[in-house]
């Protein structure tokens, strides 16, 4: 917690203001008894019938005093603490914005996701607890036991004798009780677990007659959660009374002692009432401030998570001073360029050296997992290779900035991705200043005018988060028109035709080819139909390039290549 | 049932407050009757109990409204003694009186505290094993569930019913019930207390409820419109970084980092804004309910001040009248909350109902039967079948299938090729004509015994967390670990799995992002060569594995899949050329059957669909 010192720092004089406004509302708290006991001890016991109407009046201004700067200090412990999350949130999420895959790879998008939003909200209301209770609990304990020693020191005593007893409860508490707790939390997940599974392989376990085994697995998680259960509230139904017996036992005892003091002349009764009244106080405080401790690994979880991200540097930065290109044509070289996975064995991609010229077509092709996507990632500077250097128009990608170097860019992913909003704002994506004109080209090209003018609303049309509204052809076409908008120098595609139908495939590729004359085309396909015309063809396998050339060359010469043929076209094609 | 009184629910206050979910948005049930009186049904075989969970809570509350005012005759005692010093009569305390009346509060203390201690512990050994039972029933109610549940709810959905509605349930049983008992004596047995010291002193505290239910109702309103627009404001937030963090690669490759940020500081400082009134307007609550207790306190010192200086009233039970006052406070404004809660857990519970009320598959006959010799005879004769009432996916379809035929199905998406090996294994039945097996109705053919005939390979793969042996030991219990690494071989995803750090007991998590689909793809081929059906039904199964690798599965399918009969649909057509027979569906009906020669010389759909995936082979 202590790390996010700097995102509290703007709310420190806040944070100041509370403490003094919390302590001034303790303050009033614990005068109340001490006043009542004068009414016991002056007005009652005296028979002075104005000063108990005069106490009593103070008693009432006490009280709205107490109030009024409760309510002020949780107006400004909201507000700082709603800031302070949002500055947080704020910062998580920049962070997060400038990770590259690799630190994605390496947190999970999942836990990126709930790190930001989830764990962001648990320190906030840590905070905002933390200023309204935190400080509350000890200033009360504190003062009660400043007002127990002013009423009575000798009969305070006895309370110090009831601390460490305390101490060891809460300190059992926290040692023993946390960490069943968060078993609690382990096999809950656990539950999650078993069941999501048999929700999602519902098919496979009953195709595989498991059904009995995975209520059985069910069963065991149930009653192990049931268990930890059973434990964690056993012991806190045990403690709690203890504690509540402890300090009803305290009041006898000190009412013991109070009335040999009382019967010696050294105490007054109203005084004693008082003193009954903070020892409970006190007790109230201290079980507070447990509860709080309680609180505190979870909120801790969460911030030693947040502060990971906020250390992480992102291995890919730009350089100091940029460079810009001279020319802006379009030629991509890689020069023996070997790239790995962190932590594998196996470089994913090694020695690959091709030239991607502008007006040409550049295919590559190759088996499940032979690294033909990573090509197009690493041009992107998605990860920074190895060895050997990737040039843009004779400029090493890494001495450009990245977004100068994507802004040349037209990437099409394998899995199209769309964003809440229109499906204008979706294309324009690709071009922020696009004119409506260039927008429906755009579309036009990647044969998507047709089934946008069907929906209502056109170009306005509504896009769900996800795109899930669309069929995944649609979502691919749109994906195509976002890179086209922006007429970029070199196209990244990504297997990108695989859900359109044949017609709309042919017509594609016909209008793309027009459109992209002049950039260079850089293509991961799956089928050989699609890249029979392209002037080179590179072909992977395991990483390595094992075939380039044209269609001709690589059946005559590539033994892949004529296998990838083979099994698409069957032995006569070869 | 709970399905059939809607509508009625609603009883309770509307607005939440009190110390629990101040001033949060509340829901609320169908059926609150049916709905308890059902979960009363899960409470039924520990009424024993729960009537010394209720003795035992009285008792504990009995004794415990009862020491106010035991303390209070020690205080009017000792402030006897003090008068008597100040008059000078020479009497001081009496200390065997104390002595006497401080035992009585010591036991009262001490039963209190013992009954409370016997309805916790007894309490939540029943609410675990009743939880427990709940959680079994669903377990065992979605064994029984058909396919058309899965394929029709969102799995997020059952899953929060497990756990969050479950949990909701659990917590209610063992907290609310009880402190609302707790609350009911409270009033009851302090309101006795009070009236019996003075019945003018209970007017002036009863004076001040008003106030506080007042307060509480007011701002509770105004908090849950906060809170329910914050909860709002929180999706679309979540949403955003959800769709950001998913698309990063796009956001990334567009440069659109700052559009995205502006966005998300839009929305977060959105979120500010509600956010800290949401918390101040529901945080004033507390404070607030203090305030009106502080002046019950204060009123309450100057009356009784006033007459015990009349000594009208004894010292202690104006010290006594204190204790019940905040007594009688708490209680009131918990109830209110509580009444909140049980709202939420009905719902809670409700929903749980729900889903043990959906439709079973229907229960295997009770002569149905097993194979003992399987052969693979498959005969489908005027099967029609739609998921929707009204929109057939499959119509009047005919097929004979001899043991040991491979048949390919082929057809455009959405032609009903998956419905067929949904039929086939009886994830749904016909609605009209007859599937047999071995001359077997399938529907008089134990529906377990039936599905192990059968082994299957999807598109979609499913393995779950454990080693990579167990995924594929799934279908085979008991395999040798020289037979799972065989089938892996066949599968031709013996090499990848050697070359992960742990090999075969390399650990699949859920996400397992570090394997491709394609190789989850082989995985699920070898679970299935393992487990060695009788009838082999290939669904997409090497769609996302290249075609250079799926022709050396294929080598290992052909040998898996001689002498047995076998289905393949196939969206590549390269891989079926070899098929006995191929099926051309479109619309849910068989459009053209025959060999791939014969359907190729035809020149109907089939060449059509063969031609536009080769076209120009050979440019």
């Amino acid at each position: 917690m202590w790390k996010l010192k700097h995102y509290i720092k703007p709310y420190l004089l806040t944070l100041v203001v509370v403490s003094g406004l919390v302590f001034l509302e303790v303050m009033s708290t614990l005068r109340l008894p001490d006043l009542m006991s004068r009414i016991v001890d002056e007005g009652i016991a005296l028979g002075n019938v104005g000063l108990i109407w005069r106490v009593g009046a103070v008693m009432l201004l006490v009280a709205s005093a107490g109030v009024a700067c409760s309510i002020a200090g949780s107006y400004l412990a909201s507000r700082a603490s709603s800031g302070f999350g949002r500055d947080l949130r704020f910062a998580v999420f920049s962070r997060v914005g400038q990770f590259s895959p690799r630190e994605f790879g390496q947190f999970g998008t999942a836990s990126l996701i709930t790190r930001t939003t989830n764990d962001v909200q648990q320190i906030q209301q840590m905070f905002h607890m933390s200023m309204r209770m935190a400080l509350r609990a000890p200033l009360m304990a504190v003062g009660g036991v400043l007002m127990v020693v002013r009423k009575d020191a000798q009969l305070a005593v006895i309370l110090l004798a009831l601390i460490p007893v305390m101490a060891a409860i809460i300190g059992f508490v926290v040692l023993k009780g946390v960490p069943l707790f968060k078993g609690l939390q382990t096999r809950l997940d656990r539950l999650s677990l078993v069941l999501r599974e048999q929700l999602m392989g519902v098919r496979v376990i009953r195709a595989f007659n498991k059904g009995r085994d995975e209520q059985e697995r069910f069963q065991k998680a149930n009653r192990d959660l049931t268990e930890a259960t059973l434990r964690v509230s056993r012991m806190m139904i045990t403690l709690m009374p203890l504690l509540g017996l402890l300090i009803n036992f305290t009041n006898i005892v000190i009412i013991w002692f109070a009335a040999q003091r009382i019967d010696a002349g050294v105490m007054q009764v109203g005084n004693l009432m008082a003193f009954l009244q903070y020892t409970m106080q006190i007790f109230m405080a201290v079980m507070m401030l447990s509860m709080i401790f309680m609180q505190l690994p979870r909120a801790s979880a969460s911030a030693e998570r947040i502060v990971e991200v906020l250390h992480t540097e992102p291995v890919i930065k730009d350089p100091e001073t940029p460079s810009t290109l001279h020319s802006d044509r379009g030629v991509v070289q890689f020069e023996d360029v070997t790239f790995s996975y962190p932590g594998a064995a196996q470089p994913v991609l090694s020695g690959i050296s091709f030239t991607a010229r502008p007006g040409e077509t550049t295919a590559i092709i190759g088996g499940t997992g032979s690294g033909k996507s990573t090509i197009l990632e690493l041009l992107l500077r998605f990860h920074d290779p190895d060895s050997g250097r990737i040039t843009l128009d004779g400029v090493d990608i890494r001495h450009l900035s990245q977004r100068y170097l994507r802004s040349r860019l037209g990437y099409v992913p394998q899995q199209a991705v769309l964003f809440s909003g229109t499906i204008a704002s979706n294309i324009r994506s690709g071009k922020g200043d696009a004119a409506d004109e260039e927008v429906e080209e755009a579309a036009r090209v990647a044969q998507a005018l047709g089934f946008i003018k069907e929906r209502d609303g056109g170009f306005d049309a509504e896009v769900a988060q996800g795109g899930t509204n669309l069929s995944g052809g649609q979502k691919q076409r749109l994906s195509i028109a976002r890179a086209l908008v922006r007429k970029p120098k070199v196209y990244l595609l990504d297997d990108t035709f695989s859900a359109l139908d044949y017609k709309t495939d042919a017509n594609l590729r016909r209008e793309l080819a027009q459109a992209a004359q002049d950039a260079a085309v850089i293509v991961v396909a799956q089928r050989v139909s699609t890249i029979l015309h392209a002037e080179q063809i590179l072909v992977l396998d395991a990483g390595r390039i094992v075939g380039q050339g044209t269609h001709g060359e690589l059946l005559r010469s590539c033994r892949v290549y004529q296998e990838i043929v083979a099994s698409q076209f069957g032995e006569e094609a070869v | 049932m709970s399905r059939q009184m809607s509508g009625r629910g609603g009883r309770g206050r509307g607005g939440g407050f009190g110390p629990r979910g101040i001033g949060r948005p509340v829901e609320k049930p169908k059926d609150f009757k049916g709905t308890v009186k059902r979960l009363a049904g899960y409470l039924r075989p520990y009424r024993w109990r729960l009537l010394l969970v209720l003795i035992a809570t009285i008792l504990s509350n009995v004794f415990s409204i009862l020491s106010p005012r035991i303390m209070g005759q020690a205080t009017t005692t000792l402030f006897d003694g003090m008068m008597n010093r100040l008059q000078g009569t020479g009497l001081g305390v009496d200390f065997a009186a104390i002595g006497r009346i401080l035992i009585m509060l010591g036991s009262v203390y001490a039963f209190s505290t013992i009954f409370s201690y016997i309805q916790q512990m007894v309490m939540v050994g029943v609410t675990q094993r009743t939880v427990f039972q709940l959680r079994e029933d669903i377990s065992s109610k979605l064994a029984k569930l058909p396919l058309k549940f899965y394929d029709s709810t969102a799995h997020g959905d059952t899953l929060s019913r497990v756990t969050n509605d479950v949990d909701t349930v659990s917590q209610s049983l063992q907290q609310s019930v009880i402190q609302m008992i707790t609350s009911l004596i409270s009033i009851i047995g302090v309101t006795a207390m009070m009236l019996s010291i003075s019945p003018v002193l209970t007017l002036l505290t009863m004076g001040m409820l008003p106030l506080s239910v007042l307060i509480s109702t007011l701002i509770a309103g105004r908090s849950q419109k906060y809170f329910m627009r914050q909860q709002n404001i929180l999706g679309d937030l979540n949403g955003h970084v959800e769709e950001v963090f998913t698309g990063h690669r796009i956001v990334k490759a567009y440069g659109l980092e700052q559009d995205v940020r502006d966005r998300f500081r839009q929305v977060n400082d959105e979120l500010y804004d509600n956010g800290w009134k949401a918390q101040f307007v529901s945080g004033t609550i507390m404070p607030l309910i203090r305030f009106v207790g502080n002046l019950g306190y204060v009123v309450i010192a100057v009356v009784g001040g006033l007459y015990a200086a009349r000594g009208a009233i004894t010292i202690g039970n104006v010290q006594a009248f204190m204790q019940y006052s905040r007594q009688f406070g708490m209680p009131i404004t918990e109830l209110a909350s509580i009444a909140n809660m049980l709202q939420s857990t009905v719902a809670a519970a409700e929903r749980v109902f729900e889903l043990l009320d959906e439709e079973e598959e229907p229960a295997d006959h009770p002569q149905a039967l097993t194979l003992s010799e399987p052969q693979g005879e498959i005969k489908l004769s005027n099967v029609s079948f739609g998921y929707e009432p009204g929109s057939p996916v499959i119509k009047n379809l005919n097929l004979d299938v001899r043991p040991g035929q491979l048949v390919a199905i082929v057809g455009p998406t959405g032609a009903g090729k998956t419905t067929l090996v949904n039929l086939l294994m009886r994830f749904y039945d016909v609605n009209s004509g007859v599937i047999s097996f071995d001359g077997h109705n399938i529907l008089e053919i134990k529906r377990g015994h039936l599905r192990t005939l059968f082994g299957m390979v999807l598109q979609d793969t499913w393995l779950f967390e454990g080693t990579i042996r167990e995924n594929i030991a799934y279908g085979r219990p008991g395999a040798t670990d020289q037979e799972i690494e065989e089938a892996a071989k066949a599968a031709h995803v013996d090499h990848f799995i050697r070359t992960l750090p742990q090999g075969y007991d390399t650990i699949l998590r859920g996400d397992a992002s570090e394997i491709s689909q394609g190789q989850k793809q082989l995985l699920t081929i070898a679970r299935a060569i393992l487990a060695d059906p009788v009838v082999l039904v290939l669904d997409e199964a090497t769609s996302s594995v290249d075609t250079r690798t799926e022709r050396l599965i294929q080598s290992a399918m052909a040998r898996l899949m001689e002498g047995r009969t076998s289905f393949v649909i196939a969206h590549r057509l390269s891989t079926i050329l070899d098929a006995d027979r191929i099926l051309v569906i479109n619309e849910g009906e068989i459009v053209e059957q025959g060999t791939h020669e014969e359907l190729m010389a035809k020149g109907g759909f089939y060449a059509e669909l063969y031609n536009s995936q080769f076209t120009a082979a050979t440019a």
